[in-house]
């Protein structure tokens, strides 16, 4: 960081940390491709609607099982839904999904990660149980939660909310794990420097440290956990709507299209493909931009 | 470093205590009566009756002390007497039955292993021995063209879920090319080399799915592990003297690049058995994940408690046995 600050101080004062990590960012052609690709799919799910306007539950079953067309760039399913509409909605619940699930699990893990690196006594209780969750065989316990408590939340909160609250709420609190762990390390590396001695003995208020002082230092390492959490939420949601324990078919997402199209594989295997395309798209691009952002806030990599 | 295992083992006996409480009570949690699929002109007192040959009259405590009873003692000594022949009491012990089939769970789960294993351990060990060649390769001459090709290949093949593989393989290999059957048939007996021929067929494509997705991300830690390893001070030394650049990588960067990945494949597999749940589904193969999935979908619950537990075993045991090696591996790793 030292060795960063001296070399760009001769350049004018714009050249900032963040300009830095741009300037690093940039340079990773696959991390840009990948944020490029994100956006765009971000923009066509939120902004697509408003130009391709079928309803994608509009049922129309003179149109069924049709090839590309111009009202139906995608071509339609066996009860005649669009399936670009489809998708477009879909694509919005899974992404809302992934980034919903993120967030609840980079809350959960920063909050454990800092906790237990900064309070020395409740860092043993707090890594066992992180240990613990770690030890949990994932798939098969959301398959379990999801089965058993499906129907209660169903009729709490409307079919649509309580599906939504349930999946973003199990996937969120089985995968904090390795943000807490790394977040943990980074905070046990900052909290035993100088500033925070420094901040400390000027009088400042514990919470005050943590916000103002150890969580900026840590942020990387957040961010790094942020982009790859988007992808492993997608994924995990569309793999649980693929067994067919996820949305219910009216409320598609990209898991349940390619499931509800499985069985028409023969007939029109595009319904598969499109979907499946998406969630690839998707996972890889942000794959790629975790991967760009790892590399950028590497202070092994500003060094150079 | 013996100290350390025995004190992970006795450290693992409380965590899997608190895991299996914690299976338990989420089952039993859930607001679901296993008689409700029942029809409804069975009398109160005969459905009273079935809850209680379920065993579902006993407070929850009992039943949690009972299914541990059967779990870690009744069944071991199944298992031990059937291995051995050797009569151990009176042989009538308890066992954990199935609510759906009214078998023992354990004989259900020694029913499905070995397709699991055949098609999920195969594809795991494939993984291994193609990733390591490519990641050594991808990591020496980085920045090639194959290395550019195997980076995008693992990074795809690590981002695109198996379910889509699955079906895309699906769609070109049996619907299109029909040179393999998309559904797995577990009758089928090798008796000669035209259905050894089919085995293998039928095979093809869950393995394929299956080591596509393991190889990339194995690949991906090997090829990280090696270029950390190729710029270390070692290697320069080596070349100083002399030593032929074959021997330098194979023996030197290798051997130590391996120490980190040993321990990735360790942690690894568990999920032969528990990850491959949506192979295993669209394939049809009836291995273990399938079981799973039908039990959760028949509520089948002391086959749903039984079958995640031994996965949770699995997992606590290779977390314990990729600690021990790393540490055994690499003599700078010290945990006493």
């Amino acid at each position: 960081m030292t060795d960063a600050t001296t070399a760009a101080a001769p350049q004018p004062p714009a050249r900032s940390l963040t300009r830095e990590i741009w300037g690093q960012f940039r340079k990773h052609t696959g991390g840009l491709i990948g944020l490029c690709v994100f956006i765009f799919i971000v923009l066509a799910v939120f902004v697509g609607p408003y130009i391709h306007t079928i309803d994608p539950n509009k049922i129309d079953i003179r149109a069924k099982n049709q090839g590309p067309s111009v009202l139906h760039p995608l071509g339609t399913d066996n009860l005649g839904h669009d399936m670009l509409a489809q998708i477009l909605a879909g694509g919005r619940i899974s992404l809302a999904v992934g980034i919903t699930a993120m967030l609840l699990s980079l809350v959960l893990g920063t909050l454990v990660g800092v906790i237990s690196g900064y309070i020395k006594k409740l860092d043993g209780p707090l890594m066992r149980l992180t240990d613990l969750f770690l030890a949990l065989p994932l798939l098969p316990l959301l398959l379990v939660i999801i089965m058993l408590f499906r129907d209660t939340l169903r009729a709490a909160f409307g079919p649509e909310t309580g599906i939504f609250i349930l999946i973003v709420f199990v996937i969120g609190i089985t995968s904090w794990m390795h943000t807490a762990r790394i977040v943990r390390g980074d905070v046990l590396a900052v909290k035993s420097q100088e500033f925070i001695l420094a901040a400390k003995s000027s009088g400042m208020r514990e919470w005050r440290i943590v916000l103002r002082h150890i969580l900026p230092n840590v942020m990387s390492s957040i961010m790094v956990s942020a982009t790859l959490g988007i992808a492993s939420a997608i994924i995990t949601e569309s793999a649980l709507s693929f067994l067919g324990l996820g949305f219910p078919s009216d409320f598609p997402t990209w898991g349940r299209l390619l499931f509800d199209g499985a069985n028409f594989l023969q007939i029109n295997p595009s319904r598969v493909i499109w979907p499946g395309l998406a969630i690839s798209l998707t996972v890889l691009s942000v794959n790629y931009l975790g991967d760009a952002v790892r590399d950028a806030l590497d202070p092994r990599m500003l060094k150079r | 470093m013996f100290n350390y295992t025995l004190r992970r083992l006795l450290f693992a006996i409380p965590t899997l205590l608190v895991i299996s409480f914690i299976i338990f009570a989420l089952l039993d949690l859930a607001p679901n009566d296993p008689t409700g699929e029942l029809p409804l002109t069975i009398p109160p007192e005969v459905r009273e009756q079935i809850r209680a040959s379920l065993g579902l009259d006993q407070p929850f405590f009992i039943r949690y002390l009972l299914w541990m009873q059967q779990f870690f003692i009744n069944e071991p000594l199944n298992l031990l007497e059937k291995m051995t022949g050797w009569q151990i009491g009176d042989g009538s012990r308890m066992r954990i039955l199935s609510w759906a089939t009214r078998s023992p769970v354990v004989d259900l789960i020694v029913e499905r292993l070995p397709q699991t294993l055949w098609v999920v351990g195969l594809s795991y060990l494939l993984a291994v021995i193609i990733s390591i060649p490519i990641g050594v390769i991808s990591a020496y001459k980085q920045y090639s063209i194959f290395d550019q090709i195997g980076t995008f290949v693992s990074m795809v093949g690590f981002s695109v879920p198996t379910f889509f593989t699955g079906v895309v393989l699906i769609v070109i290999f049996s619907s299109w090319l029909q040179w393999f059957p998309s559904v797995y048939d577990t009758n089928h007996q090798v008796t000669d080399f035209a259905s050894l021929m089919f085995q293998i067929k039928q095979m093809a494509l869950p393995v394929i799915v299956l080591t596509l997705y393991n190889t990339s991300q194995i690949a991906r830690f090997v090829r990280a592990s090696m270029l950390d390893n190729l710029n270390q001070d070692y290697v320069r030394t080596a070349r100083a003297k002399g030593v032929k650049e074959n021997i330098i990588l194979l023996v030197h960067v290798l051997r130590n690049s391996l120490i980190p990945v040993v321990t990735v494949i360790a942690l690894g597999v568990p999920t032969i058995f528990s990850g491959a749940i949506i192979t295993e589904q669209i394939f049809r193969v009836n291995g273990l994940g399938q079981l799973l999935i039908t039990a959760i979908q028949g509520a089948d619950i002391p086959l749903v408690q039984t079958l995640t537990f031994i996965f949770a075993v699995l997992i606590v045991l290779f977390n314990l046995i990729a600690d021990v090696l790393y540490g055994i591996l690499d003599p700078r790793i010290r945990y006493d």
